[in-house]
This record gives C-alpha cells, structure tokens and sequence, in this order.
C-alpha cells in the first residue's frame, strides 16, 4: 500500500499547526531586518512590517562609519568570546580529565567540591560584593569573562565522556612514560573534541549574549559589549550623538533615524549567530541528546 | 600510616592536581567565596568595612523583619512562584505537544525545516526578544497595534497594562524555548522501539491510541523529571527574562516584579544592601531546600536523571 503518497487530512493539519509556529519564529526576525532597512517615515507613517517600503543603508552607515562606540562594543563582544570560550574548553577539559582519571585515588573528592556549587549559591548579592569589593573586577574585561568559566554541569559532561575512553589507553601512555599533560593534551584532548566542540559552542553562545555581567560589573562606556550597548540604544538613541563622530554621523544623516537605527543594531547583534546557526545547529542538538542521557 | 599514603598518593598525582587547580581556584572565588556572603544580612553593611569587617546588625533580624514587612517582597515572592508555576506548566504542555505532532509528520523535509526554524530563538538574547516584543507591542508604531487599528479597533498601551504581562512572558517564552525544549523529548520519542507500533497497529489502535498508549507512557520519566527539576528552580526567575522583556517600567510591575529583579534593584539602583540580602538569604535557602527535594525525588525515579 503506498501509504506516503495518499493524501490524509490529519498531516495536513498537523503540518498547518507546525507551519504556522514556525513562521511565527521567523516573523521578528523578518520585521527586524525590513525595519533596519526601512526610511524613519516609512516606520511613522505605516508601522514595521514585513517589506521595506523603501530601502536605505543608511541606519548601518550611521552605526557602522558614524560612530566608533559600535564598533567598539563589537570589539569587546569578539575579545570577551573568544578568550572566554578558548579558556574555557582548557580549564572545564582539564577539570573534567582529572575527574575522570580512575587510577587517582581521591578523585571524588574533587568532584564532591565541584557538585557543592551546584547545590549551594550564596545569591546575587554576595557574589556581586566578593566580586567588586574583593577581586576587584568593577570595569575589567576580566569581568565578563571569569565568573562563569568554571562550570560544574559542562565539566561532568566531559568527565562523563573521558571516562567512556577505555582506561588501557591512559595507561599505557603512563607505561611510556608521558606526563599527565601530555597524556591530556596529546592524546585524550584530541579523542574527546566531540565533547568539547559541543561545551565549546555552548559557552560561546553564552558569552556572546551575555550582558548580566556587563550590567552588573561595566559601567565605563568603552568596555560595553554589544547586547549592553543594543539595550541602551533601545532606551535612549540620543547618546549616540554624544560619540567623537559626531560630525560624520550629521554628514550621513542630518537627523538620527531612531527607530530604524534600533532595528539595525540588532541585526547587527544577531548576525553572527544567524550566520552561523546553519551550520552548527546539529552540534547543538547531539549536545542537548548527550546532557539529556545524562545531566 | 595512613595518613602517609594520602600524603603519598597526592605527591603521586601532583601533576593531575596542578590540572584541577584553575577549576579549584575559580569555584573558590565565585562560588565559595560568595557563600561567606550569607551573613550579609545579619549585618550593618557597610561597604569600606567589607563583609566580616561590618557591624552585627541590632537587632540581628532587622533586614528581615523590615523585608517580610514589606509589600514588595510579598508580591515579589508570589510573582516568582506563580509565574514559574505557569511556566512549567505551559511550557510541559507546549513542549510535549510540539514534539508529538513533530513525531508524527512524515514528510522528512518539512520536518527538518521547521524544526530548525522553531530552534533559532534559542540562540538569541533575552535584550533583542525584548526587541522583537518592543517592535510588535509598542503603542506608536507596534505591529500589533497597527493591525488592530487596520481592524478598526483602539491601540493598546501594552507597556503600561500589568494584567497583560503574564500572557505576553509566557508567549515570549514559549517563543524562545519551544525549540529547544522539545529536542529532549523527540530524542525520547525517537528512540521508542518501533515495533511496539507495529504491534499496536496490527491489532487496530489508531494513531491517536498508540499516542496515548505508547508514546505518552513512555516519555513518562522524562516529563516526570524535567518537571522536578524544574520545580526545584521554582523560586529563581530567570533574570535576563525580566529584565530585558520589562526593564524598569513600573507600571508593569504588579504582575512582573519577581525576586531576582527586586534583588537586583535593591542592589544597583537604591544601594539598599540590606534588603537585597534578605530577599535573596530567603531564596538560597528555599532553593537550596528545593533543590535537594526535587533531586531526591528525580532519583528515586530514575537514578541516572538526578543531577548528582
């Protein structure tokens, strides 16, 4: 019976109830991108909608040529989830390694001390006053790239799958007389690059949208990243105008076209991810199966 | 004797204890260090005086008496509980569902497609949802508003109707999360034997019976334990949430207003550290409570699905 190629009312309901959310999620983004690209009348005069009316780059010449504060935070963004990211993979690997070690005799006792920080949080406050008052982090760099690097849930996931690696292998690279170093970075880091891949494409995702830290810690303008920066411009467009480029900014535009300027920079914001996520959003998705199977 | 080789096995693996050492180091700063923090509370903060430095507060339970006394910190408490509540259960709805209709298309293509489209909010900030939700419920210019003017109907101020709130978190929410959510669950679905299917068809259950029969039953545990854990979480509102989606629009707040974000204000905006240290010793505690319950329970359920 060729049961595909008959037509049945039920999948077509059900791919109309699927479509619809699915265009649902897309829909914003649509209106973000026309908006950014929409005259300010335009926005005025007939609201958002799906199609500029009329297009113009000129929300992106004032963002991009007019006013360095933007590619500033871009700057700082990059920096924080780069170094943030890369740090991370070495000091969760390295964690994780040595969590999974069998021949270490006290190994649980290490990973008692990293569950304790699952279980235990002192709250905001604490945290913000060690923080500022005692590691002096208050408009560091360092501030939005610390905190969170040691991660109990992301190291477990890798000491999960370091302990799937058959413990003959560590042995005998002990037997040849390799250093446990040598052993985690020759030999167990590179078997175990699926793991990382995925921890490592989780924690960029996070830093690159974080802003709690820069909220919390930032408050010297140049060190803003880009999702602080697309939350202040959201509130007030009018500082832009308070950046060195001032002049250039009046040449392209004579009056700031705000709304659309909103729409630009969160484009810009987004870009990347939405640049990326075709090609790293299976990673994503086996890394969800793995946490699944065991959180 | 023993306490040699302990002194011995550690000179052994000294080499796996430099490894764990920037792990060590940095839980010690920010989630040890912050645990001496819990006295805050039971002290006259101050800041030059630092946390051990400061005056014992006098009378000790000052901070919480002036908290529990006040009506922010009830509303704050019940916000963050009920919509947490509303959240779970939403979300366990929307989530299952979703994977169960995704389960039961057959048309490869169009299954992938959609799949990868409802996955794309996860990967963006709370700041540009609140964006997106600024652009479509903004009284000026808002899609929304201009739809129910075309309709011929009056534009609503969104932006200063509390009771609409509840309702617009929970679609931003499920906007953002559906996706993601329901991954684990096709992933359970997935990986039911089929022959359990074929079984069920032979001997006549419809579609909708082996759904009811089969797949619901056995996605059983997972639902069961997402849920726990999440309920363990109930008293912790997702900041970026709040904060991004309502920002400091007050009006907004009877409905809106959840424990992390009056911390938060009580910290950064009024500098009333003695509150904000209450509110939040209340929460650790209740969590910390919470958490070991639900774990406790996920375990007896499923050992290898509790978190530790």
């Amino acid at each position: 019976m060729p049961l595909a190629k008959k037509f049945s009312w039920s999948q077509t309901a059900l791919m109309i109830i699927v479509g619809l959310f699915s265009l649902a999620c897309l829909f914003p983004f649509l209106m973000v991108i026309s908006g950014s690209l929409s005259t300010e009348k335009d926005i005025v005069n007939y609201g958002y909608s799906l199609l500029p009316r009329n297009v113009t780059f000129d929300s992106y010449r004032i963002l991009l040529l007019g006013s360095n504060r933007i590619v500033d935070a871009y700057v700082i963004s990059i920096i924080v989830t780069t170094v943030g990211t890369a740090l991370s993979i070495v000091v969760n690997g390295m964690g994780g390694y040595v969590m999974a070690r069998r021949s270490f005799r006290y190994r649980n006792v290490l990973s008692v001390y990293v569950i304790i920080t699952m279980l235990f949080s002192g709250g905001l406050v604490p945290w913000y006053i060690i923080c500022v008052r005692y590691l002096d982090l208050k408009d560091s760099i360092w501030a939005m790239i610390l905190p969170p690097l040691a991660n109990a849930f992301n190291m477990f996931l890798i000491r999960n799958f370091m302990q799937s690696i058959p413990e003959d292998l560590y042995e005998s690279a002990k037997i040849d007389g390799a250093s446990e170093y040598r052993i985690f970075f020759r030999l167990i880091a590179p078997l175990s690059v699926p793991v990382l891949a995925t921890v490592g494409l989780f924690v960029a995702l996070g830093y690159w949208n974080d802003w709690f830290l820069g909220l919390m810690f930032i408050d010297k303008q140049e060190l803003q990243p880009l999702q602080l920066l697309l939350r202040a411009l959201i509130s007030n467009v009018e500082f832009l105008k308070s950046s060195s480029n001032a002049a250039a900014m009046q040449r392209i535009a004579p009056a700031i076209p705000s709304e659309s300027i909103k729409m630009a920079l969160t484009v810009i914001t987004i870009g990347p991810i939405v640049f990326l996520y075709p090609f790293v959003q299976r990673y994503f998705v086996k890394g969800l199966m793995v946490g699944a199977v065991k959180g | 004797m023993k306490r040699h080789g302990v002194l011995r096995e550690l000179i052994q693996n000294r080499q796996l204890l430099v490894m764990f050492l920037p792990v060590a180091t940095l839980l010690f700063l920010f989630c040890y260090l912050p645990l001496s923090g819990l006295i805050i509370p039971f002290k006259d903060f101050d800041f030059s005086k630092g946390i051990f430095g400061s005056d014992w507060m006098d009378p000790l339970f000052n901070n919480f008496d002036y908290l529990l006394s006040s009506d922010v910190a009830y509303r704050a408490i019940r916000n963050t509980v009920l919509l947490n509540a509303l959240f779970i259960a939403v979300g366990l709805l929307f989530e299952v569902g979703f994977a169960l209709v995704l389960n039961e298309l057959r048309n490869k293509y169009f299954k992938r497609i959609t799949q990868s489209l409802t996955f794309l909010p996860f990967f963006i900030s709370w700041i540009v949802v609140g964006v997106f939700t600024y652009n479509l419920l903004n009284y000026d210019n808002g899609a929304i508003n201009r739809f129910l003017e075309w309709l011929g109907f009056e534009a609503v101020d969104f932006y200063s109707n509390a009771g609409l709130w509840p309702a617009i978190l929970v679609i931003a929410l499920r906007w953002k999360m559906t996706g993601y959510g329901t991954i684990i669950y096709l992933a359970a679905l997935t990986s039911i034997d089929h022959s359990y299917y074929e079984a069920a068809s032979i001997d006549g259950a419809s579609r909708w019976q082996q759904i009811r029969y089969i797949s619901l039953p056995m996605l059983r545990p997972t639902i069961i334990i997402l849920t726990l854990l999440a309920i363990g979480r109930i008293m912790n509102a997702d900041f970026g949430m709040f904060y991004a989606m309502v920002g400091d629009a007050s009006p907004l707040f009877p409905t809106t207003d959840v424990i992390d974000t009056l911390v938060y204000r009580s910290l950064r905006k009024s500098g009333d550290i003695g509150m904000a240290s209450a509110a939040g010793f209340l929460q650790s505690v209740i969590a910390f409570v919470l958490v070991l319950a639900s774990n406790h329970a996920a375990r007896k359920i499923d050992r290898d699905s509790a978190i530790f």
